[in-house]
């Protein structure tokens, strides 16, 4: 495999689970509900589509698993600030606690297993064109998901009636409530869909990147998805490149590092972060714009008064 | 959130009391940075206090404590074991070593060792292995399997204990292989299997074929598999992670160290106020079985291993120069333990620039 493939190929990989997580928080977060507890489903997710795997022998019901603990853990939080409309912030924050306890006892007897892995699309002749066999028909299917599910959810959101309906919560939930929209409704199915890709970004990290269980495994990457779905101003196409930005930023450093230029390695570890952040800053220049796309009623706490 | 919090109290608290109920045995409690089933550097600790169990189970008891961060919640923690009754305290982290010696000052009959630091004080011992002999071991072999002459290194980082293994790894390979290359990639983590294996798959891509880690998991070992290059384990034996591409491991094994210090401490033979830095011929430190390699580098690689055992060779031998070209040690000269324990610079043939 030449060495262009190979760079782009760990590009995708190390983005992969950044996009999955992130896309879910956009849905939620345009439905107007904070939720910071990406980086705790995350690792549920990833230990139980682990530990799935691993007693199953298939990473199809790992991949399950990880959407299901990620789905159900979101519930959790909706109950809590939905029904009970608790602090989000303070409810998110709790989860990722929850999640990162829970999932330490859970894989306790999961550690430094080989796990099974999810295996790379293979097929005949295609995978093996030059260039660009292996990136276009060879990579992870997580890959593809997390492709095809930036794409539906782009089209959810701007081209369905239920995608205006659901920002129109997130925008304003009094003037949706009394439209007779069931705001609530809306909300939980956006929660647990934004649970269910985290859950599946965990499945890509405990599946495919690293196909293993460590504790804490996720290390930080739930948070960077949050921070990519609010510095892509809650717009699907740009947290695609966000996330992309944020993994080729990475794997380049390490390459620079590798090839000795001598640049102080503590500047290129933190490359990643600056240069997501001032490209997304450049392009929300436009400050109608991000105003519009704003969640209006984010984190606001929704009762229903009749 | 309430309820949650006090579920998390309520753990810490039976973690910390569990079998408190012997009070004739003699108690030696253990403080864990990390958890103890990290796979690692915490976990190697914890197999060492379940030596201590089943050696000395019946006169003993063990008590531990996971997840302690470095700082003010340190000193909390250790404080409360010395109140409860502890004999013995080990602090199993670098970031403990204040602490530490804070809460020995308030409880003189306590005794207190404190790994890989350097302050002792009358009831306070430290401990701290050899890495750096291992890593020559594993230099050495790199150099002998390596095709492109060229190894990767993933570091966390540049504090003396990383920068004397790079030293150490690269001496061993230029050893037998004098034009011998290390890239090194610092990851700025101690723990994060992707980025540890993105590293890995930088360097493979950038030509290396063999790896090594300074970092806690498995995911570089992983990498190396699947890349079909070879690999060292770290801190464990990680050969389920690396079948065909371990070739050996450096294994931390405190078990033995610490039934000889709390035996010392029943018996009243403990001392304080030393500083315990054992090596490959103490059995603190032990290298997995050597495998997937040729039958001469593992002749050469025991070799090795048992010259630095009997003490005929050190690691850090003159002729040795400094990456600047300016001599280090001269013909026969050996570093003393103080230069390598503040080692800031790498020596000639490192293709990288120390961060400072």
């Amino acid at each position: 495999m030449d060495i262009f493939q190979s760079v782009l190929l760990t590009i995708a990989t190390a983005s992969t689970p950044l996009l999955l997580a992130a896309i879910g928080e956009l849905v939620v977060e345009r439905s107007g509900v904070l939720n910071l507890g990406v980086e705790g489903m995350m690792v549920i997710g990833a230990v139980c589509a682990f530990a799935a795997a691993y007693l199953s022998g298939n990473p199809w019901i790992g991949v399950i698993a990880g959407i299901v603990a990620g789905a159900v853990l979101s519930l959790l939080f909706g109950v809590l600030a939905l029904s009970l409309a608790t602090n989000q912030v303070a409810t998110g924050l709790s989860l990722t606690l929850l999640g990162i306890g829970l999932s330490g006892m859970i894989g306790e007897n999961f550690v430094g297993r080989a796990g099974a892995r999810l295996p790379n699309l293979d097929i005949p002749v295609l995978t093996d064109l030059p260039l660009v066999g292996r990136l276009v028909f060879g990579q992870d299917p997580l890959f593809y998901v997390s492709i095809a599910l930036t794409a539906a959810v782009m089209w959810f959101l701007f081209r369905t009636r239920t995608g205006l309906t659901l920002r129109a919560i997130g925008d304003n939930h009094k003037s949706a409530h009394a439209l007779g929209i069931n705001v609530l409704k809306y909300r939980y199915l956006a929660v647990m869909f934004g649970g269910a890709c985290a859950g599946l970004a965990g499945a890509h990290l405990s599946l495919v990147y690293t196909p293993q269980w460590v504790e804490n495994m996720t290390a930080g990457r739930g948070w960077i998805a949050l921070a990519l779905v609010v510095f892509a101003s809650w717009r699907p196409w740009r947290v695609i490149g966000g996330a992309y930005l944020f993994g080729a930023v990475t794997i380049g450093q390490l390459h620079a590092q590798a090839l000795g230029f001598g640049i102080p390695s503590q500047l290129l570890s933190s490359l990643p972060y600056l240069a997501t952040i001032v490209v997304l800053v450049l392009i929300s220049r436009d400050r109608r714009l991000t105003v519009m796309n704003t969640p209006a009623s984010l984190a606001q706490p929704f009762v229903p008064d009749r | 959130m309430k309820k949650f919090l006090f579920a998390l109290t309520a753990t810490v608290a039976l973690t910390a009391a569990s079998g408190a109920f012997a009070e004739d045995k003699f108690k030696a409690c253990f403080i864990y940075v990390g958890s103890k089933t990290d796979g690692g550097w915490t976990q190697a600790h914890d197999i060492g206090r379940q030596m201590v169990d089943k050696e000395l189970g019946d006169k003993v008891e063990t008590v531990f404590l996971e997840n302690v961060p470095e700082g003010p919640d340190a000193e909390r923690a250790i404080e409360r074991f010395a109140r409860s009754g502890c004999g013995i305290i080990f602090t199993t982290s670098f970031g403990f070593m204040d602490p530490t010696i804070a809460v020995a000052e308030k409880f003189p009959d306590v005794k207190f060792e404190h790994a890989t630091g350097y302050k002792t004080a009358p009831n306070v011992t430290t401990y701290n292995s050899r890495f750096y002999e291992g890593r020559y071991i594993i230099g050495q072999i790199a150099g002998e399997v390596s095709k492109t002459g060229v190894a990767g290194y993933i570091a966390s980082f540049p504090i003396p204990e990383v920068v004397m293994g790079i030293n150490s790894f690269l001496l061993g390979a230029r050893s037998v292989n004098p034009d011998f290359k290390l890239k090194v990639v610092w990851v700025n983590t101690w723990f994060d299997a992707g980025k540890e294996a993105d590293a890995a798959k930088a360097l493979i891509d950038q030509g290396v074929d063999v790896i090594t880690q300074h970092t806690d998991s498995t995911g570089p070992m992983q990498v190396a598999e699947e890349r079909g290059i070879k690999a060292f384990g770290q801190a464990f034996d990680q050969i389920e992670a690396g079948p065909n591409a371990q070739m050996t491991a450096i294994e931390d094994t405190w078990g033995p160290y610490y039934v000889k210090q709390i035996k010392a401490a029943m018996d009243g033979t403990w001392e304080g106020g030393k500083s315990t830095w054992d090596g490959l011929k103490d059995g603190i430190l032990s290298m997995a079985p050597y495998t997937n390699m040729p039958d001469e580098v593992k002749a050469q690689a025991e070799k090795t291993q048992a010259a630095i055992e009997s003490g005929e060779l050190h690691p850090f031998t003159g002729p040795v120069n400094k990456q600047d070209g300016t001599v280090w040690l001269k013909e026969g000269e050996v570093s003393d333990d103080g230069t390598l324990l503040g080692m800031n610079f790498y020596v000639e043939g490192v293709d990288d620039k120390l961060p400072q």
